[in-house]
């Protein structure tokens, strides 16, 4: 930050900044706008960047063009994405060697690069510009939008688009009172996956007795499958640290926690940045804004500790102790963080509230179902032609996200089921499909919308080990603390292992559901109490697979190791030689072009050979009779 | 194991403080990617943190390690997307190409395998990192490629690999 720092010290001088950030810009400037997120930089984005910077330094046009490394704008399946602007052409999955071609063609030439467009998979046409992109064109973008407008690390950036608006206006025009109403009526539930109403919350902290209070950011994202959270933190930490602000000054809090998972070093990096630049521009630390409000954030890396996601496990991990969840006798807006009052809220819903006060809580319940309101952020991944992040407004069906934004199932396979919610979710089959995506819903049909993410499976997946996986997941991510979780989810995660190692006993089934009510009935915390979900909703929708591995010792998906065969179908095999190649085992053998045989004595599945044949010739069966050919050879 | 110079440096940069523990612990690690057992002790006495308690943290954090890391850290991501989209296969190649399992580290120090949760980015699904390195999109066949490549950097001496067929 080579310029001199404004300090904010009166509401108006916000607005003032703004325009001069604005005015320095240049709205006809051009812009390269490259996503930096954690997707694109596992694609080596960062290589692409100093490649557009090198490449204008040399043609010398450095100070005409802008490279902007941007928050995730969600299109994670095209990365890297880079967005020339004002134009506002999208160019997908570009590389180091596509570089010089997009500043000779585009920023000096002024045509489009027509082979790093979008095509539409339906319709076989190029899309220029990333609004017209399917993808986004049926999101509603309201909180994600901004990721691909700005450098996350410039507050500067954040500011010019209008950012702390909001909590000038709520610091010089409203009550703290007049905050919490306007949360209230907007409707906002909490993102995290509970779905408690945030304004309630707000105000059952405020009414409690006791000084200090805290606010607390919610950012270890544990969920696998689910990286909205991050996408927010480190894509547009200043939306966070607003709602934050914004929080505590309607709870009278002077101190926040974000505690972020370890596993997000990006995420660390922005939001320690943008604490740093919120302090240096007086929105954050003593009299924000001159307004005589003080209030500092500190930031915490979790330690690998999924519980830790739990409120008052992440409450004593704060406090320097063993994640370790607490009963609930006393709500944590009464005794959170050191026994005091404690707001705690995930990043999602940080990143709402500048919206609702910064546009009014009539614009932002007009979103939404009856007791769902606003957008959710979701992450669709898995069998999936588009991953991504997803920003809907709630009320949509499952169907128009996974098969109009997402595209639908890769390689004309058959859609199975949709998981969402995480480890406390449940699967949802196909003829579930148009319900709408909201809290209640959801949850009546037995998952949950939890913390957004949303994981698509199709026809080779098989359901008992999905339910087995999350078991296995939760088996070591229980603390111990309480008996029903920690031998609850054992004892059932045993019973799995067993009917996916093919010796599954009948009375299975009733024990799973026996023990899934002991689980949720009696579990100390939420991990424990939703336990059982993934194995109660896979037994209700797909237990003809259950039934399939007990009594026929078969699985129905070709997954579960003990029920399955590879074997090479010499119809399709080319004798091109790439399974002897990658066998660990030298299990396969035969002439070079002739079809080759696979010896099951010697065959340890690990897979090898399926991965690497280009001609579908390696076949994983159950269950079935095999045909002569391997008797013979 | 780090001096105490060093030590005292973490320990003033938490000010001090044992509610800040988890992120001096994390200092530590970051220092020598291990928590060796005299660093923890000092830190105990320095701020008066009952061993027990210290082991208790150094153990629920997936984290922290109590015993020295490879010189490679393998990182495969057991996500749920990765997971449907074949993250088993490749741990079985991984463990076979690296003569070890998950969680463990080999002999000779110069590779640890992890798995972890989910890394959130789920489009380059399965995914491995090696050494901090995102390697996406991968296959039983490309993961056993890509440590072979590292082993051959290293000079072929790394790791207590056997090709297969010298087992035989």
């Amino acid at each position: 930050m080579s310029q001199q720092v404004q300090r904010v010290e009166h509401p108006g001088d916000l607005a003032r900044l703004r325009e001069t950030l604005q005015a320095q810009r240049g709205a006809e400037k051009a812009c390269l706008a490259i996503c930096a997120g954690t997707g694109c930089q596992a694609y080596g984005v960062n290589r692409v960047i100093e490649a557009f910077r090198q490449e204008l330094d040399q043609r010398g046009m450095a100070d005409q063009v802008e490279v902007l490394a941007t928050g995730c704008p969600g299109f994670c399946e095209r990365g890297p994405l880079v967005t020339v602007k004002p134009d506002g052409i999208f160019y997908q999955r570009v590389q180091v060697d596509d570089v010089s071609e997009i500043v000779e063609t585009t920023l000096v030439g002024g045509q489009v690069v027509d082979r790093l467009l979008y095509e539409d998979p339906n319709t076989g046409q190029k899309i220029v510009h990333e609004e017209d992109v399917p993808f986004y064109k049926l999101q509603q973008r309201e909180i994600l939008w901004i990721n691909g407008l700005l450098d996350p690390t410039r507050i500067e950036d954040y500011i010019a688009l209008g950012g702390y608006e909001a909590l000038t206006k709520a610091l010089s025009s409203m009550t703290p009172d007049e905050v919490i109403e306007a949360v209230k009526k907007s409707g906002l539930r909490g993102r995290g996956g509970a779905g408690f109403p945030t304004g309630r919350k707000w105000e059952g902290c405020r009414q409690a007795s006791g000084e200090p209070k805290y606010v607390i950011c919610n950012a270890d994202e544990g969920d696998p499958g689910a990286f909205m959270d991050r996408a927010v933190l480190e894509g547009n930490p200043h939306s966070v640290l607003e709602g934050m602000i914004i929080g505590a000054y309607a709870i009278g809090s002077q101190t926040g926690y974000i505690y972020v998972r370890n596993e997000y070093p990006l995420a660390v990096e922005n939001a320690a940045k943008a604490v740093k630049a919120a302090r240096a521009y007086g929105l954050l630390g003593e009299n924000i804004t001159g307004s005589g409000f003080d209030f500092d954030i500190q930031i915490r890396r979790g330690g690998g500790a999924f519980v830790c996601g739990e409120s008052s496990a992440l409450m004593q991990s704060l406090q320097g102790d063993v994640g370790e969840p607490q009963a609930k006798y006393v709500r944590s807006v009464e005794k959170g963080l050191w026994d005091q009052p404690t707001a705690l809220n995930n990043v999602e819903t940080w990143a709402n509230v500048p919206l609702i006060i910064g546009k009014g809580w009539e614009w932002y319940a007009a979103t939404g179902t009856e007791g769902s309101k606003g957008t959710k952020i979701f992450s669709l991944v898995g069998k999936i032609n588009n991953t991504g992040l997803v920003e809907v407004p709630m009320g949509v069906t499952l169907r128009q996200i996974i098969f109009d934004i997402g595209g639908g199932i890769p390689e004309g396979k058959q859609f199975k089921a949709v998981q969402t919610g995480g480890p406390s979710g449940g699967c949802l089959p196909e003829d579930m499909l148009d319900l709408p995506v909201d809290f209640d819903e959801l949850s009546k049909a037995g998952s949950m919308m939890g913390s957004g993410g949303m994981i698509v499976m199709d026809e080779s997946t098989c359901m008992v080990d999905i339910a087995r996986y999350f078991l296995d997941f939760l088996k070591e991510e229980s603390c111990g603390k309480c008996v029903p979780c920690r031998e609850g989810i054992a004892r059932s995660l045993e019973i799995l292992d067993r009917i996916c190692a093919g010796q599954g006993r009948a009375e299975d089934i009733p024990l799973l559901e026996e023990l899934a009510e002991t689980l949720e009935g009696f579990s100390l915390c939420a991990l424990g109490q939703t336990a059982a979900n993934p194995v109660l909703s896979t037994l209700k929708y797909f237990r003809n697979e259950y039934e399939a591995h007990i009594h026929e010792h078969r699985c129905p998906a070709g997954v579960c190791k003990p029920l399955i065969e590879y074997w090479i179908d010499p119809d399709l095999c080319a004798g091109c030689g790439a399974c002897t190649r990658v066998c660990p085992e030298q299990s396969i053998e035969g002439e070079n072009k002739a079809p080759h045989v696979l010896n099951k004595a010697r065959c340890i599945k690990c897979g090898a050979c399926y991965d690497v044949c280009r001609f579908q010739a390696i076949v994983i069966r159950s269950g079935e009779i095999q045909p002569q050919i391997e008797a013979e050879s | 194991m780090l001096e105490t110079t060093q030590l005292e440096a973490i320990l003033e940069r938490h000010d001090r403080d044992p509610a800040n523990i988890i992120a001096i612990l994390q200092d530590i690690q970051a220092e020598v990617n291990w928590l060796p057992e005299e660093n923890l002790r000092y830190v105990c006495t320095a701020l008066s943190i009952p061993p027990s308690k210290m082991m208790g943290l150094a153990t629920f954090y997936k984290a922290f390690s109590l015993a020295p890391r490879g010189k490679h850290i393998v990182q495969l991501c057991l996500g749920t997307a990765c997971h449907v989209r074949g993250a088993v296969r490749i741990q079985g190649a991984i463990e076979r190409e690296l003569g070890i399992l998950a969680g463990e580290t080999d002999s000779d120090l110069q590779w640890t395998l992890e798995t972890v949760g989910c890394l959130g980015a789920c489009a380059l699904g399965p995914i491995v990192v090696v050494d901090g390195e995102y390697h996406g999109q991968m296959t039983s066949a490309k993961a056993s490629r890509l440590l072979q490549r590292i082993k051959k950097a290293d000079g072929n001496g790394a790791g207590t690999y056997e090709p297969a067929s010298a087992e035989s």
